[in-house]
């Protein structure tokens, strides 16, 4: 078969010099900066990183698997352990893709209830992404007690509305779980109004720090045909500069109404996907200020739907999101029982690692951390 | 030979400190667990909010959290152990320096959790090394591990530094290493190390239970 | 993005030999599916992905799925000699259907991503047989995106792609036999003494008390 299509292969590096053997260092899956448990065996040329593979499959629980024999419903508890800092929005893709293979219809307060919790969602894992991210850079804690001093915040408003801190299994196929408690919303309101300032805080304190400066620009360059080929999602595609907010794209919900913009980048390096995150955070508050003002009164949930005895007819469907880390999307094939027959989850973290070594190839061992930070991966979403 | 409480406060009043050996030997130890950086998966997450401003863990000795086993003294099991990542759970806990304590944080910790008819999932990490307190919860809340945290430190209060109770650094004969399960073709071999995970004595187990 | 119908006509027109079927989905989301016949599937993918109309230059998923073989039974007409003289008498059937293992691709335009969307464009493609002929070409060169998701079919359903460039087991370990999200996979043994055990492990509870296994 002639292969004459362009085909995107990492560049094969040799060592500098003749004779020069190769350093083969295994980073992980026990290491402070990995994110979980993760392994890179890299291969390195003095300090110039010739060859990386990542090895994963250390937190591999099987969640498919147990899907199959789960009804539809109890495998909505296990969703919000795939990504396990935004459990809401996790809930909201597999709802998603249920009532894409059921036909049921999400009420008008539901749709508000979604679009809050998900942006709250996104706003508390950029902040934790970039605290994390500096962690490794050497900031050691500081700018991470920052961002988990906010993410307390809205955890404390989930707990009230969900029950649960993390593990919040809120939505339901049709709308929501519980109806929000009295004076919830205006909670809400308090928290979005201080985060502002946060971000305010963050930036002065970071966007001109010459050391995250000198660390980030220029470091682990991601091109833009690339991250469309290697099927990159999320804020990496966005800061290479490709304008693809599913969001945007799929008009799925009822993000139409609200006005937001699309942050993108130019350079596709480290620094580009921290500003991306700081902005995006940026206008996940502007869709909430919008979002709070008009929230309807009705049912939270489709009055077709039925929660117990779910049984879909036979078909397949493909549902995404925008989720933080990138396109989260669920493929469910029903049989016409309880419990699906093949239920995948699209994970936007394994995908997005497939260009890991493209970025470090050439890079120093130490910017391997950084590089690795940058890409945001949540260990439960890239095993499941 | 301890002194009674009431005579120990007299004499403190009058600025006589008096205490036993095991006392403050205990006191020294307990007060300054160094947990080993050891996230596994999402209640790595709320370990992490413990230590942060709001739950503070640092106000109970474990200052900080090494990433080095050789430096740590107390293994925190947060998340879900896979057969694949279980060798490296048994090698790290090998490696870990006397005197060592084990938390199993989360209900995959401790049998396997929400996960436990996965293939890959083991079922528990007390099949294979000792483990000194259980935290339950899927994700034990922050003060759950507060709380874990101060069981341990009762519990190394508690230990007498002679006789049969004594914890395993000062005993010559204990075991120090624990055998590290290989991965067979569909299995861990050996599936459970029974010398740290016997089986219960007695005699007539209930209907439908082993 | 065009709908199914359209975009297999447009692949007959362009690569006339390739064999494309369309595969209707029944379900309310109404995503149909393209299924490639495997010795052209290279070429169909790479149509699909450089055509200038198309331009389906994202491979958005990349999965397995096990359909197991099935016995099948049916009423057919046969005809039998009754008495002397042929007549057409029913009869059932038993037959099985060979099961196989598929691969399914869902493709989005991000070139494209702001024109009218109606869905993914989903390609399927089918082994032979689940036991020895489980080959598929691998959509990789085609689209990065398939590297790690083909190798997670290859470890947990056992589909061989060839022209993968790096085609080895990416969540279990290396040593590990068998192929685990089959249907008819049997887990390990090693239940022991759940206090609410049903069904295959209160059978296999039962089998620990009795002393059958050790």
């Amino acid at each position: 078969m002639a292969t004459a299509f362009k085909s995107y292969r990492p560049p094969v590096m040799e060592p500098s010099e003749e004779g020069d053997e190769l350093l083969e260092v295994a980073m992980g899956p026990h290491h402070p900066s990995t994110h979980g448990v993760f392994r890179m065996d890299v291969a390195l040329d003095g300090e110039r990183v010739v060859k990386l593979k990542p090895v994963f499959g250390y937190l591999h629980r099987n969640h498919e698997k147990i899907a199959e024999t789960a009804s539809y419903l109890a495998a909505m508890p296990y969703t919000d352990r795939l990504d396990y800092f935004c459990s809401l929005t996790n809930n909201w893709a597999y709802a998603l893709a249920v009532e894409k293979l059921a036909g049921l219809e999400v009420p008008e307060r539901a749709q508000y209830i979604r679009v809050i919790t998900a942006e709250l969602t996104r706003i508390q894992n950029h902040a934790s992404a970039i605290g994390f991210l500096l962690q490794e850079m050497g900031a050691s804690g500081t700018p991470l007690m920052y961002a988990f001093r906010e993410r307390e915040k809205i955890l404390d408003l989930f707990e009230e509305l969900t029950g649960s801190r993390m593990m919040c299994n809120y939505m339901r196929f049709g709308g929501c779980r519980v109806e929000l408690p009295k004076g919830w919303l205006d909670k809400v309101k308090t928290v979005v109004d201080g985060l502002p300032q946060f971000i305010d805080e963050t930036e002065a304190l970071l966007t001109g720090n010459e050391i995250l400066m000198a660390r980030s620009q220029g470091v682990g360059v991601l091109k833009p045909d690339l991250a469309v080929n290697a099927g990159i999602t999320g804020p990496m595609l966005r800061a290479a500069g490709v304008n693809y907010d599913i969001r945007k794209v799929d008009h799925y919900g009822i993000y139409d109404r609200f006005k937001f913009r699309v942050p993108l980048g130019d350079h596709g390096d480290i620094y580009d996907r921290y500003m991306i995150r700081v902005l995006e955070a940026r206008e996940s508050v502007e869709i909430l200020k919008q979002a709070l003002k008009d929230v309807p009164a009705g049912p939270i949930m489709d009055p077709k739907s039925k929660i117990r005895g779910f049984r879909p007819k036979v078909g397949e469907a493909y549902g995404r999101i925008e989720a933080p880390k990138g396109e989260l999307g669920f493929y469910l094939i029903s049989d016409g029982t309880g419990n699906p027959y093949r239920y995948r989850v699209r994970p936007p973290s394994l995908i997005n690692l497939t260009v890991l070594e493209d970025m470090c190839l050439g890079q120093n061992v130490a910017d391997v951390v950084l590089i690795f930070g940058s890409v945001d991966i949540v260990l439960g979403e890239v095993d499941r | 030979m301890a002194v009674e409480p009431d005579l120990k406060i007299e004499l403190g009043k009058q600025g006589v400190f008096v205490t036993t050996v095991s006392e403050i030997y205990n006191w020294g130890r307990k007060n300054s667990v160094w947990p080993m950086q050891f996230g596994l998966a999402c209640c790595a997450i709320e370990m992490i909010a413990t230590t942060m401003a709001r739950y503070d863990l640092a106000r109970f000795g474990a200052e900080v959290f090494r990433p080095s086993p050789r430096q740590a003294d107390l293994m925190i099991i947060s998340g879900t152990i896979t057969k694949k990542m279980a060798p490296q759970v048994v090698r790290l806990y090998n490696q870990m320096a006397e005197p060592k304590y084990v938390i199993a944080m989360g209900a995959c910790a401790i049998s396997g959790g929400p996960f436990k008819q996965g293939y890959n999932v083991l079922k528990g990490i007390d099949r294979y090394i000792p483990v000194d307190v259980h935290i339950p919860g899927c994700p034990p809340r922050p003060e759950a591990l507060i709380h874990a945290f101060m069981t341990l430190q009762a519990k190394i209060d508690a230990q007498p530094l002679t006789g049969s109770e004594r914890p395993r650094h000062l005993d010559a004969e204990a075991q120090g290493l624990f055998p590290i399960p290989e991965q067979s073709a569909h299995d861990l071999e050996p599936p459970v190390n029974r010398l740290v995970w016997p089986l219960p004595a007695s005699s007539k187990p209930a209907e439908n239970c082993g | 993005m065009k709908t199914a119908e359209e975009i297999l006509a447009a692949i007959k027109l362009a690569l006339p030999e390739a064999g494309v079927e369309l595969v209707l989905n029944p379900s309310p989301s109404a995503q149909h599916s393209l299924r490639l016949d495997p010795a052209h599937a290279v070429a169909v993918a790479s149509f699909l992905r450089d055509d200038a109309e198309l331009a389906l230059d994202y491979c958005s998923n990349a999965t397995g799925v096990d359909w197991p073989s099935k016995e099948v039974t049916e009423k057919v007409k046969v005809t039998k000699v009754v008495d002397g003289a042929d007549t057409a008498v029913e009869e059932t059937v038993k037959r099985v259907e060979p099961g196989y293992l598929e691969a399914v691709y869902h493709l989005f335009s991000m070139k494209h991503a702001h024109r009218e969307i109606a869905g993914p464009v989903v390609l399927r493609m089918r082994t032979i047989n689940r036991t020895d002929q489980v080959e598929l070409p691998s959509l990789t060169p085609v689209w990065r995106s398939a590297e790690f998701q083909e190798r997670e079919i290859f470890d947990l359903f056992g589909i061989e792609f060839t022209g993968h460039p790096d085609l080895r087991r990416i969540l279990m370990w290396d040593g590990f036999e068998d192929h685990p999200m089959r249907r008819d996979y049997v887990d390990p043994d090693d239940y022991e003494y759940e206090p609410t055990a049903h069904d295959e492990v209160l059978k296999r509870t039962a089998e620990h008390k009795a002393g059958v296994v050790a």
